[in-house]
């Protein structure tokens, strides 16, 4: 994952410092729990009930799992695409 | 929506490190987390509203009816439930993935 290097706040207080590394990755995690939730709403959830049955949560378990997969593999197969000698844009014409 | 950071924090790294300065540093570092946990919770509700006026609103009548209320006030709790799943899930997702590395 990649962290903010340390000297662009160069001369900065090193517990501010760390400080900013632990809340921006404390960010990033609730913005993708904001977004597959709001994905997950589209694919899982019907008409809002009294409560959530066993089947809508298990699909939003589903959703989260199948999508940090989808992202894992698109980073994946990106990686090989361009290790591989064929250029980029002739596998997206797949 | 706000970014809530503000201008301040750059005069504040300027005041010098450490305790001397006249701003305390956990001072600010606890007025940050106010001011992200605000942000946070204003995302939510955006997204609440947005989802939940399109589950329960039809056509957008004269005045919200009593089924259109009983019908965002349940959504509003659903939508949280999910967010907490989500949440959860995605908590244990990333655990599992560094207990692999």
């Amino acid at each position: 994952m990649d962290a903010p290097s340390g000297g662009g706040l160069g001369g900065a207080d090193p517990q501010l410092q760390r400080f900013i590394e632990v809340e921006t990755q404390k960010q990033r995690f609730q913005q993708l729990v904001h977004q597959m939730t709001e994905l997950c709403w589209e694919k899982c959830m019907d008409k809002p009930g009294p409560k959530l049955d066993s089947r809508a949560e298990t699909c939003f378990v589903n959703c989260v799992e199948r999508f940090i997969d989808t992202s894992q593999f698109i980073l994946n197969r990106l990686e090989q695409t361009q290790k591989s000698k064929s250029a980029f844009s002739e596998s997206l014409s797949d | 929506m706000e970014s809530g950071f503000g201008s301040d924090f750059g005069s504040d790294f300027g005041s010098g490190g450490g305790g001397g300065g006249k701003l305390d540093p956990g001072l600010i570092m606890e007025q940050v987390k106010v001011q992200i946990a605000v942000a946070n919770a204003q995302e939510l509700l955006q997204r609440m509203t947005d989802k939940c006026f399109r589950k329960c609103i039809g056509k957008p009548g004269g005045a919200l009816d009593n089924s259109e209320q009983k019908c965002i006030a349940m959504c509003m709790d659903r939508y949280m439930d999910a967010w907490n799943t989500v949440s959860r899930a995605y908590n244990s997702r990333l655990q599992r993935e560094r207990a692999n590395m």
